[in-house]
């Protein structure tokens, strides 16, 4: 069913976009910018989960990232297993942790609920930089002859890179799918009003849960793969605070609730990010333009670029959801 | 003096700095219910502020206070018009967003003007030697002024009619406005007073560590955890709130590697969260 | 007449041709802001008097060719996550042949993984660290000695003074710092110290009282360790004003800094361990002598050299040596005429170990011991101390 959505060909039609363009002409720093455009894209898509379609603001989403990396990083260095093994038992065991930390703060609400993720956040980031198995605050080096398993450090990351597209697609679809169910109806009832939802018969503990968890599944297989290229991760890069804000910025500016709401923000969101801080004399107003930008549209245009977007053409609506 | 007192003293001290900066946040909330997100910067401000001021006019720190709260009030007051008045009473994520933005914006700038790298006020004050252990004096003058500015706080919130009126507003904002109290207004004071206690508090820890315009963080959070423990809205609860949070960092230290220290207090705040709705002290507003 | 015109055209492109200008691009990153600015400062200002006098002095000669230097070299905010992007761009983009490291272990911890996967020879300098060169790398090469060697000096010195001191280590929860405290703690048990007190703190921490109480508390009379220029100076302006009674401070790196001025009185006989310093006096086989360079650098900085500076222009010094040996810019060249090295200059003995499984670690250069002292005018300076046959003057013991 998810097959007859118009909106599942063009996912693929952008992952298939985003492979084909750096690899026509061995395009080394097109990648390079792709990726991290990826890494918004499945972050700033799995937090909709949580935000857009719950109602439920995560501020510290970025965990599920930084400790997928570390498992995952720890697993395919240390237990030397394969990569993408590693990555997907990373994601287990995040989503499990998701799964015990939902049942000590899911049932807060509102404000109180976002505080509490940003304690998780620093609890983590606290307990990792003195947990001495993953290097304590000098966190863990890869080898540089790790990447001969995958035929040598050039070809490796090209294959990360693939991957991490892979991810990026899987996010998309998820939130695709998980927008036209039964189980995402229930979502927008939580969202709307928990407890009228609770008593049409709507299950919100278990949905929250298993939301949570969910959303914490794709960033930290991506977690794995991102960290597994960049060769090493330690607490202050592998927890940043800041990134963790910037997804929010990143729906804020797409328009919540939309699957494409998400990709979008998340893509422009990073291309503005690039281009200030790579330009000289814009780098050091990267923050000020990306905070201002924000405060336009929280004030002005809270439906996000996507709302914009289908107050001009309603009828987009059937095919981009 | 053994060790276990000597570092439970210097909790204490450096406690009292995290209840006044608490002290804002805790008011900010409990009136409006907002959660102010540029209330690390805001510290950070404070801390720049006082640098400001002690390099064009080096004398008593502590005289400088006063023309730090004075901007912080007028600071208070532009921050309020542009974010937070449009945002007040509609879904608690757009003031959180609203003030994050400012957020960035201010440390932004902050950055392209005084970069990252650490800055310090060389101010110091005659400590207190007892046995083996010194408390300098720039903590113990810090403590005090953090004491003092609570009791004038508490003064003014009881004792005088704008401070009644923020009150009456916090505890319900329309019964207020029937009495004829002008709500915008009050609410604008309030964020004012509480913008300036947060750039009154960054002042004072700037005379007793280095610090860069990201310094405010570890005080943002620090505050969250003290206006938890001690609920909403009542400030001198921060206080005392902040000292206990000292106290325990300087009773758990001495046995503990200092670095543990971040996760028991993060891990007491998600617990307080959940196991205390009401804070220690007070009564918070509807979620 | 035309032929005679012909002939000295010819002649002419010729001589042009052998003598043909190219360029060498050095990429690096510098740590214009953030916590390290003040140490990156000074290694960046090695690197630049290098280019400066080798541009001034037409070029590298090489192979029948000239090559110009120039560099390639972003602010990194002493931040690894730029570290990265930014390595990746210079190769990438601004073509970098060769590159230098960032300031500081961690930062060029980061740099290595980006070169390595790349291919590309990398010099570093202000990273003492070792395990970096233990994962297997092809094209690094270290000019600081490395950091299990820092300490030895400083406990080498107290146990002539005072063998039976109390000691504590206080270190920064980072690579280089624990990469020179753990060993050191082993090395001073052997020496017969009584070891009363060792913690980490985390990186970014600004207030020691809580440390400083246990330090007190356990009653050590020597203080060993620190991190980087800003932590250690506030940890020793806050031990200062909590007055305790120390007899012996030595701090990592930050002490080194002629910044370190600035703490006033609690900056008295605090003794950092040197990778180099103005006073040292090796025979140079290559390169200036160590009163030029210090006399160079002071004309153009108007302040003495440190050892990150002496570090910094060490790596374009034995970058220089090897292309210059190998003809040409050819990597695997280059990187088979630095794996040969052994050679002295004004910054000690040079030598990279080619072993597989530490290759590129320094094992030819050693470590001194300086102290800041007030002289006759009651100005500070820095002088050497220890080993006693380089020392310019006494050790002061005890410090307070």
């Amino acid at each position: 069913m998810i097959l007859r959505r118009p909106f599942f060909w063009i996912i693929l039609a952008i992952a298939a976009l985003f492979i084909y363009l750096p690899l026509h002409g061995n395009n080394v720093s097109l990648r390079e910018d792709l990726i991290l455009v990826a890494i918004a894209i499945i972050l700033a898509s799995n937090l909709n989960l949580m935000i857009g379609y719950t109602g439920y603001v995560n501020f510290g989403h970025i965990v599920f990232y930084g400790l997928g990396g570390y498992v995952g990083l720890y697993l395919a260095t240390v237990r030397g297993l394969n990569l993408v093994a590693a990555a997907l038992i990373a994601g287990v065991v995040v989503s499990l942790c998701a799964f015990l930390f939902g049942l000590a703060i899911l049932r807060l609400r509102g404000a109180y609920f976002a505080l509490a993720t940003i304690g998780i956040l620093q609890a983590v980031q606290s307990f990792v930089s003195n947990f001495d198995p993953w290097g304590r605050s000098t966190g863990m080096y890869l080898s540089f002859e790790s990447y001969q398993s995958l035929g040598g450090a050039m070809h490796a990351l090209w294959v990360t890179y693939y991957l991490i597209i892979g991810v990026m697609a899987l996010s998309m679809i998820l939130s695709l799918a998980v927008k036209n169910s039964k189980f995402g109806l229930g979502l927008f009832a939580i969202r709307e009003d928990e407890d009228a939802a609770v008593v049409l018969g709507v299950n919100a503990t278990v949905y929250k849960s298993i939301v949570y968890s969910v959303s914490a599944f794709l960033p930290a297989v991506a977690g794995t793969f991102m960290f597994y290229k960049n060769g090493m991760i330690d607490p202050s890069i592998a927890f940043e605070y800041m990134l963790s804000l910037e997804g929010i910025v990143m729906l804020m500016l797409g328009g919540q609730g939309a699957v494409m709401g998400a990709a979008l923000g998340a893509g422009l969101y990073e291309k503005l990010r690039s281009y200030l801080l790579t330009s000289p004399k814009l780098s050091d107003f990267h923050l000020v333009i990306a905070g201002g930008l924000l405060l336009l549209v929280v004030l002005f245009a809270p439906g996000g670029l996507m709302g914009w977007f289908y107050r001009l053409l309603p009828r987009a609506r059937e095919v981009v959801e | 003096m053994s060790g276990v007192l000597a570092s439970m003293i210097d909790g204490v001290l450096v406690g009292a700095v995290y209840g006044l900066a608490a002290m804002g946040l805790s008011l900010i909330w409990g009136v409006m219910d907002v959660i102010n997100l540029t209330h690390g910067a805001m510290i950070a401000l404070g801390m720049f502020a006082m640098y400001l001021l002690y390099t064009l006019h080096a004398g008593t720190a502590y005289l400088l206070l006063l023309p730090v709260m004075g901007v912080g009030l007028l600071l208070g007051i532009m921050v309020y018009w542009m974010s937070v008045h449009r945002v007040v009473g509609r879904p608690m994520l757009m003031s959180l967003l609203s003030t994050f933005a400012v957020n960035m914006m201010v440390i932004g700038i902050g950055t392209a003007i005084w970069s990252t790298s650490p800055y310090n006020v060389n101010y110091s004050v005659q400590g207190l030697t007892l046995g083996a252990y010194t408390f300098t004096g720039n903590h113990i003058a810090a403590a005090l002024a953090a004491l003092l500015i609570a009791l004038a706080l508490q003064w003014f919130l009881y004792r005088t009619r704008t401070g009644k009126a923020i009150r009456a507003v916090a505890d319900n904002r329309e019964a207020a406005e029937l009495m004829g109290i002008s709500s915008t207004a009050i609410l604008t004071i309030a964020f004012a007073i509480g913008i300036a206690l947060a750039m009154t508090s960054g002042a004072l820890v700037s005379t007793l560590f280095p610090f860069t315009i990201l310094s405010g963080a570890t005080y943002q959070l620090k505050s969250f955890v003290v206006t938890i423990l001690a609920g909403l809205g009542k400030p001198f609860g921060a206080l005392i709130a902040g000292v206990l949070l000292g106290l325990l960092e300087g009773v758990v230290t001495p046995f503990i590697a200092v670095s543990w220290i971040p996760l028991i207090e993060f891990g007491l705040f998600v617990v307080a969260l959940v196991a205390f709705p009401q804070g220690i002290f007070g009564k918070r507003a509807a979620a | 007449m035309k032929q005679l015109a012909l002939i000295g055209l010819i002649l002419l492109c010729l001589a042009d041709m052998a003598f043909a200008q190219q360029t060498i691009t050095i990429g690096f990153t510098v740590s214009k802001t953030g916590a390290l600015n003040v140490d990156s400062l000074e290694q960046y200002r090695g690197f630049e008097l290098w280019r400066d006098q080798v541009n001034a002095a037409g070029g590298i000669k090489a192979g029948g060719k000239i090559y110009k230097i120039q560099f390639a070299s972003y602010d990194d905010e002493s931040n690894s996550k730029r570290v990265q992007q930014l390595y990746t761009r210079m190769i990438l983009q601004d073509k970098a042949d060769f590159l230098f490291s960032p300031y500081s272990s961690p930062l060029t911890a980061t740099a290595a993984v980006v070169t390595e996967q790349y291919g590309k020879i990398m010099l570093t300098s202000g990273a003492a660290e070792g395990k970096t060169y233990t994962l297997g790398n092809h094209y690094l090469y270290q000019m600081f000695a490395p950091a299990p060697e820092y300490l030895k000096v400083a406990l080498d010195s107290l146990k002539s003074k005072d063998p039976k001191a109390t000691v504590a280590f206080v270190y920064e929860d980072a690579s280089f710092s624990v990469a020179v405290v753990t060993p050191a703690k082993a090395y001073a048990q052997q020496l017969g110290f009584n070891v009363v007190f060792s913690e980490a703190y985390a990186p970014n921490t600004t207030d020691f009282s809580a440390i400083i109480d246990k330090v007190i508390a356990s009653k050590a009379t020597v203080l060993l360790g620190g991190g980087h220029y800003a932590d250690g100076s506030t940890l020793a302006r806050q031990l200062y004003g909590h007055k305790v009674p120390l007899k012996m401070l030595t701090l990592l790196v930050a002490p080194d800094s002629p910044q370190w001025v600035e703490l006033g009185d609690a900056a008295i006989g605090v003794t950092v361990p040197s990778q180099w310093a103005p006073q040292s006096t090796f025979k140079a086989q290559y390169g200036p002598s160590g009163a030029d360079f210090a006399k160079a650098y002071a004309a153009k900085y108007n302040t003495p050299p440190s050892y990150e500076s002496a570090g910094g222009y060490g790596c374009g010094m034995i970058l220089q040596r090897a292309i210059e040996q190998a003809g040409g810019v050819d990597t695997a060249k280059v990187a088979d005429a630095l794996n040969a090295t052994d050679i002295t200059t004004f910054y000690g003995r040079t030598k990279f170990s080619t072993a597989a499984n530490e290759h590129g670690l320094q094992v030819g250069h050693s470590m001194i011991l300086a102290q800041w002292q007030k002289d006759k005018s009651g100005k500070l300076t820095k002088e050497v101390v220890w080993p006693l046959p380089n020392k310019s003057a006494n050790p002061l013991y005890p410090i307070r």
